[in-house]
């Protein structure tokens, strides 16, 4: 029998093999779930995630087929290959749930996000909010004479990128809708 | 023709069409109507249970001793909440339950109304699936619906939580072929291509092992035989999970005995030594692998089971095969015979007498002593003189679980009940009076720690009341066996806790109930014991006083392979403060 290098006492040693996370590469996979439009479903899925510790970086959900009672949940989660692998089968396991699609290995889907973002000032800083607004096509839905909301429409990254340039010409709030994914093609 | 009739009558109609014959449960304000409608007829037997935890696990013993679905009636608020943990441990164990529960009135829901509780809210991490019916009409359909959910793919609890007003509402009642439960259809048959694979891997093996766990178990008994008739015809050894256990025979050639944290030697090392690995219907535990880096390092895994969230969750294998092990094994075979019954014969003989040498080890070894009575000798006498008996075992959670896994056969599936995953303290007793009632002429036996049987004593009530003739079979040592195991073993023998101070006097206790208490001390006086209590028409409490420090081994300390067990041997070094080098 082959050794044991255990100490007597030693408080290493517990119930459970307490063993380093192994340190591995993680990506970031957007996930098409259409359910049941049900009661409790979207718990379902966010107890899901929370109760096996995964990670939810953008959550959408609407309703998409009325007549069928059908919601599509995107969830853009991020982990390894394995940890994604075991995300989709625990979705696929939950009673309401008709199809599980991992969209970013069907190929880079078409990603969309929407937000409103609220700039105060006056002046140049103004002048300047609008300028970029223009280049990043955001329209404005609000004005007045110290403010603007812009409705901007894109990929989180070029959402991300307006806000930082909004911060220092007076950044009041932002509000974002999370990411809306298909892939692309038949 | 559609029937109207009320929710709470649908409750009573719905099981009947669905075969219940018997419920478990415990009346409340909020399931009034359903039991109004229970005391106005006959074809479903209610048991009254003493709290609503030993419902659900009554209902698990007869579930899992009968392979049909438990259920459970209990009212909203608390009757709700106590049934959570037999919820958790049927989750966990994928056991066939449908709960129903009682709910304030819809108008009141979210008010924090009298015994209010959010029950779909708390018990959905704790079900396969639950709902919350609002409407009367919609009522029956979702019953037959639970029943479908429970039933079919990985077996699970189900909760339908039913405010009082849809129970004395009238609405249309749908039968159970009307109900629409094409939505839920799990895969049963395997993928042909990779069964052919596994067939050649079988052909090829030279050291293989099956693995097997509940999933045999839950496939049904077509599963087990065919599992039966695969194990001899190739030969090849077989070990289980403490779920799996009777799935193959324990008198079978080729059994291994239980794999694990304190299972045999020679199945870990099988384990560990495999070229084949080929898992059927088992999960990869932690109690399992140990290690995982250095868990059977050098083997091909073939994964067999209908729940793809369980492959390659914990292990990674290189065969899939989603699919019912019944299905699977049925296919498995065909191919198998039809390719012409190959075997790595060579191989095979010199896998055989390696496992034939880590036999010798004889790990269930215990030094026996005529003064005081040992747990394992007690289980011993307890097998042979049951032996043959149209028999049932539940047991508690803890030491004498893991020896009644060790030293009892089982034989057939659905004789073993016991509390595997989630490790339930107090699941035995109630257990037991389940399997009972599923079986009124049968033994059975709850073979039980005294501070989990503590934890459901209130039971002896129930089983005096519907006369379920339980014999309770106590290892009582006076401590929590196996937290005072560790912390002899990896906690500087600073016994934390884990005393059973102020027990009853169980004789008395029994007498108390009307049941038959047998004390008994002396190894000599064992045999006469044991049998009196099985010749006793009744229940019977068996305080069986038993050695106080005895150690349950072999043990795979957690974080080790399963090459580094720990024999009983090795451990009097342990103690003595021995470094094992």
């Amino acid at each position: 029998m082959a050794a044991l290098k255990i100490k007597k006492g030693s408080s290493s040693h517990s119930a459970y093999d307490l063993r380093d996370s192994h340190s591995q590469i993680e990506s970031s996979h957007t996930l098409a779930v259409i359910v049941d439009n049900e009661a409790g479903v979207l718990a379902r899925v966010i107890g899901l995630f929370s109760g096996r510790g995964y990670n939810i970086d953008s959550l959408t959900v609407a309703e998409v087929d009325h007549k069928g009672h059908k919601s599509r949940i995107t969830v853009v989660t991020r982990g390894t290959e394995s940890v994604i692998d075991q995300i989709k089968a625990q979705l696929g396991r939950i009673v309401p749930v008709h199809e599980v699609k991992d969209l970013t290995v069907e190929g880079s889907p078409v990603e969309r996000e929407l937000a409103l973002i609220k700039v105060s000032g006056t002046g140049d800083k103004r002048i300047e909010a609008l300028r970029l607004a223009e280049i990043f096509r955001a329209n404005v839905v609000d004005s007045t004479l110290e403010s603007f909301v812009f409705e901007i429409t894109g990929t989180p990254e070029k959402i991300d990128a307006f806000a930082d340039l909004m911060r220092p010409l007076g950044l009041a709030e932002v509000a974002r809708t999370g990411v809306a994914a298909l892939s692309r093609g038949v | 023709m559609a029937r109207q009739m009320t929710g709470a009558k649908m409750v009573v109609q719905a099981l009947k069409d669905q075969g219940v014959d018997t419920i478990f449960g415990y009346p409340g304000g909020a399931v009034l109507p359903i039991y109004d409608e229970i005391f106005q007829q006959n074809d479903i037997h209610h048991i009254l249970v003493r709290h609503e935890q030993a419902a659900v696990h009554m209902a698990e013993g007869y579930a899992r001793s009968t392979g049909k679905p438990g259920v459970v009636l209990v009212t909203s608020g608390p009757g709700a909440t106590n049934a959570v943990t037999g919820l958790t441990d049927a989750l966990m164990d994928s056991i066939p339950l449908v709960v129903f529960t009682g709910q304030v009135p819809t108008f009141m829901v979210g008010t924090d109304g009298f015994q209010e509780a959010d029950t779909v809210g708390i018990t959905r991490p704790c079900t396969k699936h639950n709902w919350l019916v609002k409407d009367t009409d919609k009522l029956s359909e979702t019953i037959h619906q639970a029943f479908h959910v429970a039933t079919s793919g990985r077996p699970g609890p189900v909760l339908i939580d039913m405010p009082k007003d849809v129970q004395f509402a009238t609405g249309t009642y749908t039968a159970p072929k009307a109900a629409r439960t094409d939505n839920y259809q799990p895969q049963v048959k395997g993928d042909l291509e990779a069964i052919t694979q596994l067939v050649e891997l079988i052909e090829q093996a030279e050291r293989p092992i099956f693995y097997t766990g509940g999933g045999v178990i839950n496939s049904g008994p077509a599963a087990s035989q065919l599992l039966r008739e695969l194990v001899d015809a190739t030969g090849f050894p077989i070990t289980s999970t403490l779920m799996g256990l009777g799935a193959y025979p324990a008198s079978g050639k080729s059994w291994l005995g239980m794999l694990g944290m304190h299972g045999l030697y020679e199945a870990n090392l099988a384990m560990h030594g495999c070229d084949l690995m080929i898992n059927l219907g088992a999960r990869f535990d932690d109690r399992i692998t140990g290690r995982i880096p250095d868990f059977s390092p050098r083997s091909t895994k073939v994964h067999v089971d209908i729940d793809a969230s369980s492959i390659n969750k914990i292990i990674p294998v290189e065969l899939p095969i989603l699919g019912d092990i019944g299905h699977v094994l049925e296919d498995v075979l065909k191919v198998w015979k039809a390719r012409g019954r190959k075997v790595n014969k060579a191989g095979l003989e010199k896998w055989w007498k390696k496992i034939d040498e880590w036999k010798k080890v004889n790990c269930l070894a215990y030094t026996n002593s005529e003064k005081t009575i040992k747990p394992q000798y007690a289980l011993q006498r307890l097998e042979a003189l049951t032996k043959g008996m149209d028999r049932y075992i539940t047991t508690e959670v803890g030491q004498h679980q893991m020896w009644a896994a060790q030293f009892l056969g089982f034989e057939d599936p659905n004789r073993w009940m016991t509390s595997g995953g989630l490790g339930t303290m107090g699941y035995g007793f109630p257990a037991s009076i389940g399997v009972q009632i599923a079986h009124p002429d049968a033994l059975v036996i709850n073979v039980a720690g005294e501070a989990s049987w503590l934890m459901n004593m209130q039971e002896m009530g129930t089983a005096t009341q519907f006369r379920t003739p339980v014999k309770q079979f106590i290892l009582n040592n006076e401590r929590l066996g196996m937290v005072r195991q560790w912390q002899e073993l990896l906690h500087g023998e600073r016994y934390s806790q884990s005393w059973s101070e102020s027990l009853p006097d169980f004789v008395k206790l029994a007498e108390s109930f009307g049941w038959k208490g047998i004390q008994v001390s002396d190894p000599a006086d064992l045999d006469d014991a044991i049998m009196e209590m099985i010749n006793y028409d009744g229940p019977v409490l068996f305080d069986c006083l038993v050695e106080k420090h005895e150690n349950c081994f072999p043990m795979i300390p957690s974080g080790k392979p399963h090459n580094e067990m720990l024999l009983a041997a090795d451990a009097d070094a342990f103690k003595e403060g021995a470094t094992l080098v």
